[in-house]
């Protein structure tokens, strides 16, 4: 989040660029494009201070779309140069777009030490499960045996679980949600603005021509309900379609029970977005056969961020040691003249 | 009244060498400041071991510092060694074939021990054999008298050993006729919350000083006087802690931010950490997480408007390349520093070589020009990372600045500059209201692009790594714009010759050989090319600063000499470059040894091709 604001009344047109969109027809990214239009007005930051900067990938052209400051970097890198752009300027709102492969492949390790680091940049992963720039190789998000161009006898990876691997690197802020949620897609991002420090957000979206359905159980509107729940702090765990099924803990354990038999309300876990506990269990659901998908914030805590601490650090230095002296450091301990 | 006689001495070449534990490096630099305060021009020349602490007496384990200091203006730490201090046999072993016929040596004999002997591989003690027949060789019992010198304060065994290197500075400033007081004022600040520590290394160099004055090993002592330099207010300074200082100035004086990302790797960490200190001048300093992180972090830095820079060395920067392509395409300001050491791969991290010419000039993919400038002495480090700074921010491009692992941790005195005599640091943030915004319509002189930095109104527009049309900036992937702007990126470099001041030639304006040289050469090639000078040889020198682009003067200065002489640590870099530029069949002297070249290396090839 960013204390500047603007007294400017933007529109979602303000944020439309004067570039095509070049994505497939029914690709999952206009969604993702198209909330964050509408929801940017209404964060009031001024649209200068906004930077968006991306790795590659079919997600990292959204750059281009976006009518902000904008930069197009190299192939999992994003999360370096956002923290260059924030710490020269901390006064600008920057956000990273980046994908399954651009993140958690090449990019791995600069993602886990932009959210150990906590700087306070905005993470959004879009994870599509699949290469689709490169035309449908694997992914660290793929299912083991998934049979695509590279792996035409089946992938021998198991994949990646990105909220865990996020909360593994102690990241402060982790949300998930789907390319087709439009409102609860604009309150993710409304609520990653307001996070202080790095704040992840994994979108589920679809490929259509590289990996289309991946997410068709949570899409489907006949399904969709028994297969996700929406976390909301404060509220007990309930999904279904007639929202008769709950998640329970027992000991360490999640369970789903159907609260039209032995259970009530009273017996489910109520989301507590603080508890990072909870939060690793909430994450070890998301390959989890049994049990529905956790969207929504997994988990959100206040940390120092980076970049705060590196201004204190500065501030502090300047008040212990003085302004620097140029000169003084020159010229050093021993000097000594030549007429 | 001295009863002594004293010599008077143009130059001398000392070489301390002792186990890693033994305080070598520490005990050069102090000679060193002394040195300077005297007023001698000197050069030094550190060589450190590339372990961290290999078994104590081990000849891995020897570590050395050498300096050459002089009544005369000199460019190197001297070829062959004068004086050969040795705190234990290992030193002697590895060192004494580099100490001339006649030279001195001063060996500690208390560590000259069974064991001693046996981990450096003497059969027999050199000390008492006739090893060292044809040099004068000075025995003491170093260890002993220190031990008896610091008896009263009552310090642990250890601690007393360690003092030693106090001695034989002591007993080498009175050799010289050095005042030892600097160095005492210096202990009472470096060990101020350890009196006792004070009191007993003082009473060590006190001891060496004395002992060389009473003992009757010593008929006579020397003097080495103060050197013509220029006027002007001195200081001694190494290579990269010159950078460092350059870079921070550029800074201050352009009254933009500095921001550094870097990574620790040998020899460039020390670049990482001076720039970490200054935070009280507002200095953004990022250990990242790689040497990707380091340079991604800086380019990012440089679209938000800062002054980025990032350090590293060989392997580093061969991680850095396509990043570094990014910075291109971008045309962000960006200062890339290769301290060059010993390659490849891993190499040998904490040996010099000049061998990343070539990784500089094409290791990005495609056409992916950038200048390229190299510092030829430690002091020039400075002016050549401001130089850097000033070039970057002029125009748009990311600089590479080539020094090496000799410049790096070599010494020499500095002249100080005066702030306000420095180049002004131009450069100018878009403001706007020019029409629309094109983010890469170009300075018709300089081909730079505006500078339109995030939180400027108006302005938003996208950059990246896709290749961009001309004059919009949006992606492009048209044929003709392709071949365009990768000329223009050409061009914009090409350009830079009107930065490059005329190519100084030392010597004469045509002849028979002429050495052109880069980087850290420069001191050796002087040296030999004086020399020859004085036999009346036709021998002349240049030295280039800009590599890319090549001075636009050199090659009609190519043409007036029979032959065109490069010595290179490597294995013919700028050679290359030069026969492929002028056509000019010049020839390389190429040694690869992970050391500079030595001044009878080059004295020699030259007398053999002229």
């Amino acid at each position: 989040m960013n204390e500047v604001r603007t007294e400017q009344v933007l529109s979602r047109r303000d944020f439309i660029s004067d570039q095509d969109v070049r994505w497939c027809p029914g690709c999952g990214d206009y969604s993702v494009l198209s909330q964050t239009q509408k929801t940017f007005p209404s964060l009031a930051i001024p649209k200068e201070n906004i930077v968006f900067i991306s790795g590659i990938g079919c997600s990292s052209r959204f750059p281009y779309y976006m009518n902000t400051y904008g930069f197009h970097t190299i192939h999992g890198r994003a999360p370096t140069i956002a923290s260059g752009v924030k710490l020269a300027n901390p006064e600008l709102s920057v956000w990273v777009v980046t994908g399954d492969g651009d993140a958690l492949s090449i990019g791995g390790n600069h993602f886990i030490h932009a959210l150990r680091r906590n700087i306070d940049i905005n993470i959004i992963l879009f994870n599509n499960q699949i290469y689709g720039l490169t035309k449908g190789q694997y992914s660290p998000t793929s299912e083991l045996g998934k049979v695509t161009k590279s792996t035409p006898f089946g992938s021998l990876d198991r994949p990646f679980n990105p909220p865990a691997v996020a909360l593994g690197s102690q990241a402060t802020f982790v949300a998930r949600t789907v390319d087709k949620y439009t409102h609860h897609l604009q309150d993710m991002l409304r609520r990653q603005y307001d996070h202080s420090g790095t704040a992840f957000l994994e979108v589920y979206q679809n490929c259509l021509i590289f990996n289309d359905g991946a997410f068709q159980h949570l899409a489907d509107r006949e399904v969709r309900d028994d297969n996700v729940l929406i976390l909301e702090h404060g509220k007990p765990m309930i999904f279904g379609k007639e929202k008769d099924k709950g998640l329970r803990i027992d000991a360490s354990t999640p369970q789903v029970v159907s609260l039209e038999k032995d259970y009530s309300q009273s017996d489910l876990v109520v989301h507590d977005e603080n508890d990072r506990n909870l939060a690793g269990i909430l994450a070890n659901l998301t390959y989890a056969p049994d049990f529905p998908t956790p969207v929504g914030v997994l988990y959100q805590e206040e940390e120092p961020t980076y970049d705060d601490l590196l201004v204190q650090q500065i501030e502090q230095a300047k008040e212990k040691l003085g302004k620097g002296d140029l000169m003084k450091l020159i010229r050093g301990a021993d000097t000594w003249e030549v007429d | 009244m001295p009863t002594k006689d004293v010599e008077s001495l143009e130059s001398v070449v000392i070489r301390f060498a002792g186990d890693s534990g033994d305080g070598m490096q520490l005990t050069g630099d102090r000679f060193t400041s002394t040195a300077a305060l005297v007023g001698n021009d000197l050069v030094t020349f550190p060589d450190f071991p590339a372990e961290i602490r290999a078994p104590a007496g081990s000849l891995a384990g020897v570590s050395a510092f050498q300096i050459q200091f002089s009544s005369k203006d000199i460019f190197t730490p001297g070829d062959q060694v004068d004086v050969l201090v040795v705190m234990n046999p290992a030193a002697l072993k590895v060192h004494l074939g580099d100490l001339r016929p006649g030279g001195t040596i001063i060996a500690n004999e208390s560590s000259f021990t069974t064991k001693n002997l046996r981990m450096a591989g003497w059969e027999s003690n050199p000390l008492e054999d006739d090893t060292a027949a044809e040099y004068r060789l000075y025995n003491i019992e170093i260890s002993r008298l220190v031990a008896n010198a610091v008896e009263a304060i009552g310090l642990p065994g250890k601690s007393v050993e360690r003092t030693k290197n106090m001695f034989a500075l002591g007993l080498l400033y009175w050799m010289y006729g050095r005042p030892i007081e600097p160095t005492a004022d210096w202990l009472k600040e470096k060990f101020k919350s350890r009196p006792e520590l004070v009191e007993a290394n003082t009473r060590a160099l006190k001891a060496g000083h004395n002992f060389g004055d009473i003992s009757e090993l010593f008929a006579t002592s020397y003097q080495v006087d103060p050197a013509p330099l220029a006027p002007g207010t001195y200081r001694n300074i190494t290579g990269n802690y010159a950078l460092g200082l350059g870079l921070l100035t550029a800074s201050q004086k352009g009254d933009i931010p500095l921001f550094m990302g870097g990574y620790p790797i040998t020899p460039a960490s020390d670049i990482l950490h001076q720039l970490s200190y200054y935070k009280n001048f507002g200095v953004k300093s990022f250990q990242a997480e790689d040497e990707i992180a380091g340079i991604g972090a800086a380019v990012g830095a440089a679209f938000a408007g800062n002054l980025a820079v990032t350090p590293s060395s060989g392997p580093g920067i061969a991680l850095k390349g396509e990043a570094i392509g990014l910075a291109v395409i971008t045309e962000l300001p960006l200062v890339v520093i290769s301290i060059q050491r010993a390659g490849p791969s891993t190499g040998m991290p904490t040996k010099t070589e000049q061998a990343d010419l070539f990784q500089a000039m094409f290791g990005r993919n495609s056409e992916s020009p950038l200048p390229v400038l190299a510092p030829a002495t430690p002091g020039e480090c400075f002016s050549i990372a401001y130089e850097a700074c000033r070039v970057a921010l002029k125009y748009m491009t990311p600089v590479f600045v080539l020094s090496d692992a000799f410049l790096a941790s070599g010494a020499e005195p500095w002249r100080i500059p005066e702030l306000d005599k420095l180049p002004p640091i131009d450069f100018e943030y878009e403001k706007g209201g020019n029409g629309p915004f094109q983010p890469y319509r170009r300075d018709q002189e300089t081909l730079a692009r505006a500078w339109a930095i995030p939180g400027t109104p108006q302005l938003e527009h996208r950059i990246g790594g896709l290749e961009k049309e001309n004059l919009t900036g949006n992606v492009s992937y048209d044929a003709d714009n392709h071949d365009l702007m990768v000329r223009q990126r050409e061009q914009k470099v090409a350009g830079m010759v009107r930065e490059i001041p005329p190519t100084e030639v030392y010597g004469d304006t045509t002849g028979d050989v002429l050495v052109l040289g880069w980087g850290s050469t420069f001191g050796a090639i002087r040296t030999a090319v004086e020399k020859l000078r004085r036999e009346k040889l036709s021998v002349s020198h240049a030295h280039i600063r800009w590599i890319n682009p090549l001075p636009p003067d050199l090659g009609e200065i190519l043409l007036k000499y029979q032959k065109v002489l490069i010595p290179e640590v490597n294995l013919g870099q700028l050679l290359r470059l030069v026969r492929a530029e002028y056509l000019v069949d010049a020839e390389g002297l190429n040694l690869v040894r992970g050391r500079p070249f030595r001044e009878s290396h080059i004295v020699d090839k030259i007398r053999e091709i002229l």
